[in-house]
């Protein structure tokens, strides 16, 4: 499988990114700078967490500006795996590659700590190898993750078995909607989550829960 | 020609920010105070001098950039 990870300014995971992708597929992602107009030839492209453009009028909307942010959006429309991790998360919905909105966390706080998880949705690239409701522990580390969509795009969203991941009963970190963590684009292709899965790839760095999200692209991808 | 922007959140969307902005209020004693949503002012410089046209476009930069039409609403104010 052939990858790239995008860099913003002030992005801060992509080289976390670079590595758990490197560690399970065994070979160096590409690292395209934001101002590139083209992404080489690769199968998935990831959006990595951070702070890019200093959060700068709406966490994302600076980056969804971005000259990369173009051919990001072809390699979507074509198909291809698009995965955007917490700020990453947030450029999607910004660049409308994702329904909603990320808002400031209900109780105003940035998040830093594991979150259980669940997997509700293993019908897709990203999570084929997890089995249904299968619990998971990602870190997350934002202070603007309260997914907001109107009623009818959650319907959708559920309806159309989207909703990835949701927050465990009771760990809500930020406020959002019917707990959802991560949801797909409607070809299925496009993947946002604000927890970290490449945070947890090495048992040295406190968990092996992630491992899976990148085999299952892997098996599929490659 | 001049333009300011008002950003806020759209009615129904729940303002934490605006929420806490209360507390703070209601606790230094301003008892009065009820709801509160905050937002955000942009004044923008605009070589444009037809009303018309410097509305126009900044609509356009209202729905491509300022605001995320999802979660946020705006208004236009145009000053010579």
């Amino acid at each position: 499988m052939k990858s790239a990870v995008v860099v913003f300014p002030a992005s801060n995971c992509d080289r976390d990114a670079a590595t758990a992708l490197e560690q399970m597929t065994g070979s160096k992602p590409h690292m395209v700078w934001h101002q590139e107009k083209d992404l080489p030839d690769v199968d998935l492209v990831v959006l990595p967490g951070g702070f890019s453009y200093g959060d700068y009028l709406r966490c994302g909307a600076m980056a969804s500006q971005s000259a990369i942010m173009r051919a990001v959006k072809e390699h979507a429309e074509k198909g291809g795996a698009v995965l955007g991790i917490c700020n990453g998360f947030q450029v999607l919905t910004e660049t409308h590659l994702l329904p909603g909105a990320l808002m400031r966390n209900a109780d105003l706080k940035f998040v830093c700590r594991p979150v259980g998880l669940e997997v509700n949705e293993t019908q897709s690239v990203y999570t084929r190898k997890y089995s249904h409701g299968e619990r998971v522990v990602f870190p997350v580390a934002h202070g603007d993750g309260n997914y907001f969509a109107d009623d009818e795009t959650l319907n959708r969203l559920e309806g159309e078995g989207r909703v990835v991941f949701r927050y465990a009963e009771g760990d809500n970190p930020n406020g959002s909607a019917r707990n959802i963590a991560g949801i797909l684009n409607e070809k299925r292709n496009v993947l946002g989550l604000m927890p970290h899965p490449e945070r947890v790839v090495d048992p040295l760095l406190g968990g092996t829960d992630g491992r899976k999200l990148f085999e299952s692209l892997i098996e599929t991808l490659s | 020609m001049k333009a300011r922007v008002f950003v806020t959140l759209k009615n129904g969307v729940l303002d934490p920010q605006g929420k806490a902005i209360g507390h703070a209020l209601n606790g230094l004693g301003f008892g009065a105070v009820g709801d509160v949503r905050a937002g955000k002012v942009i004044d923008l410089e605009l070589h444009e001098s037809n009303a018309e046209k410097a509305r126009a476009s900044v609509k356009e930069m209202c729905e491509k950039l300022l605001a995320n039409t999802v979660i946020e609403k705006y208004e236009i104010e145009l000053k010579a």
